[in-house]
């Protein structure tokens, strides 16, 4: 048994493992479908007929509707496949992935051109917990999800 | 014979795509990204080689979850730009070479490192951003390209070590190949970034310029660095790291630098660039 505590023990931070693949397969082939500008045009005409084309969870389906990313992140997305809905939408890595962090678009790139996000309290679930500081985790969506729970990440 | 002249890192940022591809060099955002390549530019215009092997990792463009190589080499005669979802990059056409190409996937793979070879490629913004960022917007590319693609994608990436091996593996190679041919070898990719959940905008320049002097100095002690280390300090895409040991392994034991350029940010993402040259004539 491959032992991934570690990787989950990473705050705010989902690791694109083999069986997170095997989870979001259906979710991620329909994000590769939107690849093909014709598919762009159908999905974005009438998302949810589109979306119904694929053997997806109604749960996965609704994250891409709610562009919900962390969402889709715990229910088995890769942010490189998920990156074909907001290329869909136009929208830049930044603008999308600011979405997932709880900041503003502006306050999120004030941060990025201040240096970044400090690695400083963000090595640990276990060290941010110790130090008092806020949980951060996507597992909202994957604590209800077979096959998932060796995750130890809190909701 | 053919030869190995230099090696070089860079990030590549799609973003920085954009940034070339309408106009926006100059705007102050990103002037100082591209003021800190362009000693590198007329390095590369004085002297471009005849093929690169350009090491890079393929953003779910060519590759799907259908099939998930960990090495995949360009083996056809020429690559188009990926639609990666915005419409292809308006750049030439990737011109490879078959030939020579043929030869890397024999040497490699009898040398047991066992490539998928692919005959069909379509290279996005990993392979396709750094040919911008050395050689501007030609209207060819001044050098043929080998590509190489990495799976950073589905955790896990090759280990350090791997990429390691398989970089003086290719040095043996490109050195037992009977033509004349010039060679550098590219490895591309981050430095420390993330770019989902909430802990995305990680950027850490104290493990990005050790890494830039271990690679340099020690890649055998750099080449042990376990993932989880990669993923915890330089972010979750800060994995694509690995793929610079490749390059490095390619150098041989001894390496000048030429050239170190570090920024943040680039979009999401500490800017990381090296420019390296072999100091030993032989394999090793």
């Amino acid at each position: 048994m491959v032992d991934n505590s570690a990787l989950d023990d990473i705050p705010g931070t989902t690791i694109f493992t083999a069986k997170k693949s095997q989870q979001g397969y259906h979710l991620n082939q329909f994000c590769t479908s939107l690849m093909k500008e014709a598919n762009r045009e159908r999905f974005k005409a009438d998302q949810r007929a589109y979306l119904d084309e694929w053997p997806m969870t109604e749960a996965q389906k609704q994250a891409v509707i709610d562009r919900d990313f962390n969402a889709l992140l715990a229910l088995g997305g890769n942010i490189y496949f998920l990156s074909k809905i907001f290329a869909t939408d136009g929208l830049s890595y930044v603008q999308a992935v600011s979405t997932m962090t709880g900041m503003s678009v502006a306050d999120y790139q004030a941060m990025m051109l201040a240096g970044g996000r400090s690695p400083d309290g963000w090595r640990s679930v276990k060290e941010r917990a110790a130090a008092g500081l806020e949980s951060h985790d996507n597992a909202t969506a994957e604590s209800t999800e077979v096959g998932t729970a060796d995750s130890t990440e809190e909701s | 014979m053919a030869r190995i002249t230099a090696g070089l890192t860079t990030t590549h940022v799609p973003a920085l795509g954009v940034a070339i591809d309408f106009g926006k060099t100059q705007e102050p955002y990103w002037k100082p990204v591209f003021d800190g390549y362009e000693w590198t530019k007329q390095w590369a215009a004085a002297e471009p080689p005849d093929v690169v092997i350009l090491v890079y990792n393929d953003h779910a463009s060519a590759f799907s979850l259908q099939m998930i190589p960990t090495f995949a080499l360009g083996c056809a005669e020429q690559f188009q730009p990926a639609d990666e979802g915005y419409g292809a990059r308006p750049v030439p056409v990737v011109q490879g070479n078959a030939d020579f190409a043929a030869h890397l996937a024999q040497s490699l793979i009898l040398d047991e490192f066992d490539l998928t070879l692919m005959n069909e490629l379509d290279v996005d913004h990993g392979l396709t951003v750094p040919l911008s960022l050395v050689y501007g917007q030609p209207q060819a590319w001044p050098v043929q390209v080998i590509p190489l693609a990495v799976n950073v994608v589905q955790y896990p990436a090759p280990t350090g070590h791997r990429c390691l091996s398989l970089g003086r593996a290719i040095r043996r190679a490109v050195e037992s190949y009977e033509h004349d041919l010039t060679v550098q070898v590219w490895g591309t990719g981050g430095m420390s970034h993330q770019i989902q959940g909430q802990r995305a905008g990680l950027i850490n320049p104290v493990f990005d310029n050790a890494y830039f002097d271990r690679l340099v100095a020690d890649p055998d002690d750099l080449a042990t660095m376990p993932h989880l280390e990669y993923l915890r300090e330089a972010g979750s895409e800060g994995i694509e790291l690995v793929m610079w040991l490749i390059m490095r392994g390619a150098m041989g034991d001894d390496v000048e630098e030429l050239r170190r350029f570090y920024h943040v940010p680039a979009s999401n993402t500490a800017v990381g660039h090296l420019v390296l040259q072999p100091v030993a004539a032989s394999s090793t």
